[in-house]
């Protein structure tokens, strides 16, 4: 469906942001922005509250006027108009519905202030409402639905519209667990079955991993890194990436060349190649608790970097045992499958780490 | 176990006793905290009230004095005749204009003002209620300088060239005093309201591609609407009984509600027919006024 590098075929940009930036009283909300969304691809912006990622959106939607940069949506430079008058709905936060109107009301607003015409208001109101699954429910007020209830009507009357983008601000955030994981997969399925392009918020890493073909990872306004979930959690870019999606320990050194490492404490390591600095330059070994191995002193395989240290505390978490081992320089955090078959490690035995070299991604510190 | 049962239900009843017993003498308590103000409003407003209702059932005798033995209807009647009926209705339009330009000076100042920071917001509303803390009599007869001729008004169309202006003593000048006294009533529910809608509704409407005027009228108008009627209610009430403003600055020329009444009472010696329309109006915004309650909680 979404074809993000590599392949050859020409890929249709929905938005497309540059340089876009956004001053609120000399705060800088937003820090000059590149990024392309394709047609058709559900994409995650992730962030931290506060790291600018709503007001991108709401530039998007028109409700935010960029401070600078240009902002195109399927080629046509939309950076001053009014919401009203881009091919773009949006999916509130606390969806934002009428609390006096009824569903069917809701549903219809977008179409009736665009002036269609009444019977084809009538069909298209039903089609959106059985779409989201909320047939039988059209003279209900908000105040007498549920959160996901409410969630659906909110995503029914933005895509009556049939936009070419749909922008979601923390869609999920306001509902309970259970039905968030739920509503994740539903939304996935809608975005599949509507072939529009989604643009969602969340802060949520966990959600942007499911649901998202490609993430965006912003902080302090800018945006670190974007790629598809397998990418950002194997190859982060950046220190802050590398934590925020998913747990990660950081070793300290620098680049030897464009394959080697040299750790804080002298020893070096082979990595993958990344294009994060230039030789000698500081950076960080991501290394995930989950690609480390441990075994007793000595044990380690040939060929593989380690190292060794003493087992520090050992956590047991049903499924799994997570290990703090400190190193004479550093203490890592190793997680292990608990199974019978793996032997588990108490707190003072004398431990090596190991790892195989693509298990680690070198990233900005 | 069985006794230890037992014994724990008679503490239980004698808890549930003992709890009651403290429910009652509190609410005892709220009574006569309550008391004072009780006798208040039943000595100078519903015995008063009675009276009232009571002597627009009497007769006025041929000596102009009220005789309460004969019971009857006929100043109710006469309610009906064209001179009060056009009385009515003057008030009727002077209240209605009074309350539509309210309306018109207090929503964008409203909006305005919620829009603003806390501290900004808290000045604007200070502001407006200021004028309350001078004497409303003060307050007319500096109307009655500022709209007379030769007073600043006159003397300033003067001087940019628009003649002399006249406008103390005419229906004009009554609406500038009314619109100026009860403005303040208008705004601050109007502010309320406001300040309670929520701002992403405005954003979900220009976002459904409604204009900046369609989604005033379909969604910030409606959703305001309890601050609209409340503000309208406090502003056409007081405008349709108003003595001292039409009296003090329409010179006493055309006779609305309040002096009609007073009339009637002082000079006509009817105390029958000024009950009796004292009454009726009083009757009809309470009405009125408890139809808004009712619908406004249904509604929001």
């Amino acid at each position: 469906m979404n074809a993000p590098n590599g392949s050859e075929e020409k890929v249709t940009v929905a938005v497309s942001l540059r340089g876009i930036s956004k001053l609120f009283d000399d705060v800088t909300a937003v820090d000059s922005v590149d990024l392309d969304i394709d047609d058709g691809e559900f994409f995650a912006l992730l962030g931290p509250s506060g790291c600018g990622k709503t007001t991108t959106l709401r530039m998007i939607a028109g409700l935010e006027i960029p401070s600078s940069g240009s902002l195109q949506i399927f080629g046509d430079e939309v950076g001053s108009l009014p919401p009203n008058k881009r091919p773009v709905n949006t999916v509130f936060q606390n969806y934002a519905l009428f609390p006096h109107m009824s569903v069917a009301d809701n549903v219809a607003f977008g179409l009736r202030m665009r002036k269609v015409e009444k019977s084809e208001i009538a069909d298209r109101v039903a089609q959106a409402i059985s779409l989201v699954r909320m047939s039988g429910m059209e003279n209900r007020r908000p105040s007498q639905l549920s959160g996901g209830q409410q969630q659906r009507v909110a995503l029914a009357r933005a895509l009556v519209n049939r936009p070419k983008v749909l922008l979601l601000d923390e869609p999920l955030a306001a509902l309970d667990l259970k039905l968030r994981q739920e509503m994740q997969f539903e939304l996935k399925q809608l975005q599949r079955e509507v072939g529009i392009t989604f643009v969602f918020v969340t802060h949520d890493q966990e959600e942007a991993l499911a649901l998202s073909d490609r993430i965006g990872v912003m902080n302090d306004g800018r945006l670190l890194q974007v790629g598809s979930p397998e990418e950002m959690y194997d190859a982060p870019a950046d220190r802050f990436v590398a934590d925020f999606i998913g747990r990660s320990n950081f070793l300290k050194g620098t680049l030897e060349s464009s394959e080697v490492v040299c750790l804080a404490n002298g020893q070096r390591i082979s990595v993958p190649a990344v294009d994060v600095g230039s030789v000698g330059d500081d950076v960080q070994v991501s290394l995930r608790p989950e690609r480390v191995m441990i075994c007793d002193a000595g044990t380690a395989p040939e060929g593989m970097a380690r190292l060794s240290g003493t087992v520090e505390t050992e956590t047991f978490l049903g499924n799994s045992v997570i290990y703090r081992v400190a190193l004479d320089w550093m203490t890592v955090e190793v997680e292990t499958d608990h199974r019978p078959d793996v032997e588990r490690h108490h707190a003072g035995e004398h431990v090596d780490l190991w790892w195989r070299d693509d298990a680690v991604a070198v990233v900005r510190p | 176990m069985v006794e230890g049962r037992c014994s724990g239900g008679g503490k239980a009843v004698s808890v549930g006793i003992a709890e009651a017993k403290r429910d009652r003498s509190e609410r005892r308590r709220g009574l006569l905290l309550a008391l004072p103000s009780f006798a208040y409003m039943i000595l100078f407003f519903a015995v008063p009230l009675i009276i009232v209702l009571v002597y627009s059932f009497a007769t006025r005798t041929s000596t102009g004095s009220t005789s309460l033995s004969d019971w009857n209807l006929d100043a109710y009647r006469k309610l009906g005749e064209p001179i009060v009926r056009n009385v009515v209705l003057r008030s009727v339009v002077l209240a209605l204009v009074t309350t539509a330009i309210c309306l018109l000076v207090a929503y964008p100042f409203a909006w305005f003002c919620a829009h603003q920071r806390p501290v900004v917001r808290n000045m604007m509303l200070v502001a407006v209620m200021i004028p309350f803390w001078t004497n409303f009599l003060v307050r007319n007869y500096a109307w009655r300088l500022l709209l007379s001729s030769g007073g600043p008004i006159s003397s300033f169309t003067e001087a940019i060239g628009l003649g002399e202006t006249n406008i103390l003593f005419t229906k004009t000048a009554v609406v500038i005093g009314l619109v100026y006294a009860y403005l303040p009533f208008m705004i601050l529910p109007l502010f309320a309201s406001i300040d309670r809608l929520d701002r992403r509704l405005v954003e979900a409407g220009r976002d459904l591609y409604g204009s900046g005027s369609q989604t005033f009228r379909r969604i910030v108008l409606p959703l305001t609407m309890p601050g609209v009627i409340a503000g309208s209610i406090l502003v056409f009430v007081p405008s349709m009984g108003a003595y001292v403003t039409p009296e003090l600055l329409g010179g006493g020329k055309e006779t609305l509600l309040g002096s009609y009444i007073v009339t009637q009472f002082l000079t006509a010696r009817n105390w029958p027919v000024g009950a009796s329309l004292s009454f009726v109006l009083m009757a009809v915004m309470l009405v009125s006024t408890i139809i808004y309650f009712r619908s406004g909680g249904k509604n929001l």
